[in-house]
């Protein structure tokens, strides 16, 4: 995974809360091998019609091109299913803008390199006010926590650890490996400590 | 040392290897559970030619695509291909695979607590959010996403920041017809699906300690629905009981080594959480939700809301949630007709659900029709033993075998189109039983009053008929 530092893109606002995991993908899309896109699976019955044609008045058929979306509180709330984050960087998109994110999905977005930008409820209803139904450009400065959206300017939180992780494009395999020695310490002792937790063969 | 820990606490400190400066923790990994939607997972460690460090510590079920009826001939390809995926990664990688013709397969929540792979004190990390349902047992089980799956596969371990705590207590005695899922949506009622995000929730209080290990699952399954990862009870007696000679449960020197160690996980008389909350068993009524979140649910005698009466904020919510299930604002929920139902999951899919749901079902004829999944084919064939399976067939309900079925729309089982559904499951998000299936989550006791009158009704009512 590549890490970044500043995306330049359009925005697009979903003005719904609680858009949960089986929304983003629905369950029966989660068996194709991710070599083949997610992109089109993306929020597949809510931006589909029962034939699987655009619905032409929801958002984010509007905004083909998009690739930072604001949405409403709890996204991303519900399964841990990291389909429904690949569905969104195979459509394209860099981030989502909201001011809660389900936990499972903040943490697998971030080890997809996509950013789970965190904003006061406020800020939210301004800028899902200013953006309206019309997509407007924006800038993320993910080192300083900043976006703007056209010339709304506004500061965003985001875990340092997750900052560090997303700048770098760091993968937790690695890091972990450099922990081996520790780990293996750790291993031996708990085995000496607590015999009844270590499985016998296969469990 | 100081003092004053939590539960949580003492698991947490009991599997650090090590803090980083950031404050994130590498956790040691005592049980992986993988099942076949954790394909993407493995494909991340082939790419990669990585090897599973812990294969003795690994176990692969297969639940959420299992077919519930003809599993011996699976029609469908992707389903087939889905179940054949797990099952040669199994063989690759040498794990234990609880496959479709083992008479102990189950949803993964089920088999592990069933066989003594799940245990007070340890560390269970599996690839589904319902993760939770372990921590009844006093055990740090949460669930998380494909990447970590494969870090966990790869390194036996996880990082993971600390989360607050929140204690839920519950206490009092509860009324007969009201169970362990109705103080979960109770609670979640109460403080919105958001309520606990960034939580761990140790439930506590009499009426949790009066509660089987089965209700505390129930309980514990739940909990993601509120927001938390974890969800934990501390272990006692009843834990104890429970665990005893299941097959993958300590004996002789191990058994009593552990069961000391178990008596340490309690949370400390003067212990601090973030949140306490505190609820009266004596409020808690037979709850059923009305939306498409579970924070959207009310006792079965309440008025469906009107938006109009709302914050904004949840007004609109309100009132698409309404449109969705085709309800009218200010009616009763009481009475609302069913399409059919669906008894099973690993929320509510264990014997003493079935034995509810039994009991109220005997010597009825359903007016809708259902279907009843257990948990596991284990739990199905002890139903069958108490000849619960012939009230679910006399009554007009289908029997079927073991797996996630109509909880998650990916098996074969679904609701139809603008159906409604009276279901012991855990999510009534739209589609996820199927596209605008709409979905009613209660107690299995609860779903089956709904059959019996082809509405949503209190069970109170049909077990007080039967008491007169
Ligand atoms: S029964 Fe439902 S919630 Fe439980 S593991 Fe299966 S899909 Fe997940």
């Amino acid at each position: 995974m590549a890490g970044w530092q500043t995306h330049d893109g359009v925005a697009v606002a979903l003005p719904l809360a609680n858009v949960d995991t089986d929304q983003l993908i629905p369950a029966r899309f989660m068996s194709v091998p991710r070599s083949e896109g997610y992109g089109d699976y993306l929020l597949h019955d809510v931006r589909r019609d029962a034939s699987g044609a655009l619905r032409p008045e929801f958002p984010l058929n509007q905004a083909q091109q998009a690739s930072v979306l604001v949405a409403g509180a709890n996204f991303g709330s519900g399964s841990s299913r990291e389909a429904a984050v690949y569905a969104l960087i195979d459509a394209g998109y860099h981030a989502v803008f909201a001011s809660s994110f389900g936990d499972i999905f903040a943490s697998n977005s971030v080890n997809n390199g996509l950013l789970p930008a965190r904003i006061k409820p406020e800020t939210y209803d301004e800028l899902v006010s200013f953006i309206g139904k019309s997509p407007c450009e924006v800038r993320i400065d993910l080192k300083n926590g900043q976006a703007s959206f056209n010339a709304k300017q506004l500061d965003f939180v985001l875990d340092e650890t997750w900052r560090m992780k997303l700048l770098n494009g760091w993968d937790d395999i690695d890091l972990t490996q450099q922990h081996n020695a520790q780990i293996s310490a750790f291993k031996s002792k708990y085995a000496q400590t607590k015999p009844w937790a270590v499985p016998a063969s296969n469990v | 040392m100081s003092r004053r820990q939590t539960l949580f606490g003492k698991l947490w400190a009991a599997h650090e290897i090590l803090r980083r400066e950031d404050g994130v923790s590498l956790l040691w990994v005592d049980r992986h559970l993988v099942h076949e939607g954790s394909h993407h997972a493995f494909a991340k460690i082939a790419a990669r030619g990585l090897p599973i460090v812990a294969p003795d510590n690994t176990v692969a079920v297969v639940d959420h695509y299992a077919p519930t009826r003809g599993r011996s001939n699976i029609i469908d390809p992707q389903i087939a291909r889905m179940i054949d995926t797990l099952r040669q990664n199994a063989e690759k990688h040498e794990l234990r695979i609880f496959d479709l013709d083992d008479p102990t397969q189950g949803i993964v929540h089920v088999v592990g607590p069933e066989q003594g792979i799940t245990l007070p004190g340890l560390l269970i990390n599996c690839g589904d959010s319902h993760t939770s349902t372990h921590g009844a047992f006093g055990a740090l089980a949460f669930g998380i996403g494909a990447t970590e799956v494969a870090h966990v596969l790869a390194t036996q371990t996880i990082w993971q920041k600390k989360p607050k705590v929140m204690r839920i207590t519950i206490d009092g005695e509860l009324e007969a017809g009201v169970t362990a899922k109705d103080i979960a949506l109770h609670w979640i009622a109460r403080l919105g699906t958001g309520g606990a995000q960034g939580h761990a929730i140790e439930y506590a209080g009499s009426t949790v300690r009066a509660l089987t290990m089965e209700g505390r699952m129930t309980l514990c399954n739940l909990s993601i629905e509120g927001g938390a990862r974890f969800g934990m009870v501390a272990p006692d007696e009843t834990t104890k009981a429970y665990v005893k000679g299941r097959p993958y449960a300590p004996v002789a020197d191990e058994w009593d080594a552990a069961e000391k160690a178990w008596d340490a996980l309690s949370s400390d008389a003067d212990a601090a959480f973030d949140i306490d909350i505190h609820i009266d068993a004596a409020d808690i009524a037979p709850t059923v939700t009305w939306g498409t979140s579970p924070e959207q649910a009310l006792p079965i005698d309440a008025p469906l809301p009107d938006p109009a009466m709302l914050s904004p904020q949840k007004s609109d919510l309100a009132s698409e949630a309404l449109e969705y299930m085709g309800l009218t604002r200010g009616k009763s929920l009481a009475g609302t007709a069913v399409d059919q139902v669906f008894i099973g999951s690993c929320t509510n899919g264990r014997i003493e659900d079935l034995r509810a749901a039994a009991a109220v079902l005997a010597g009825h004829r359903v007016k809708v029709p259902g279907l009843v999944s257990p948990g596991s084919q284990l739990i199905k064939a002890q139903a069958e033993k108490e000849g619960l399976d012939k009230v679910f067939t006399d009554a007009g309900l289908e029997w079927a075998d073991s797996g996630c079925s109509m909880c998650v729309g990916m098996n074969g089982d679904l609701v139809g189109n603008a159906k409604r559904c009276a279901s012991s499951t855990n999510r009534n998000f739209k589609g996820r039983q199927g596209r605008g299936a709409r979905t009613h989550l209660m107690s299995p006791a609860m779903v089956a009053a709904a059959a019996i009158t082809g509405e949503i009704t209190d069970v109170r009512m049909l077990l007080r008929d039967r008491d007169s």
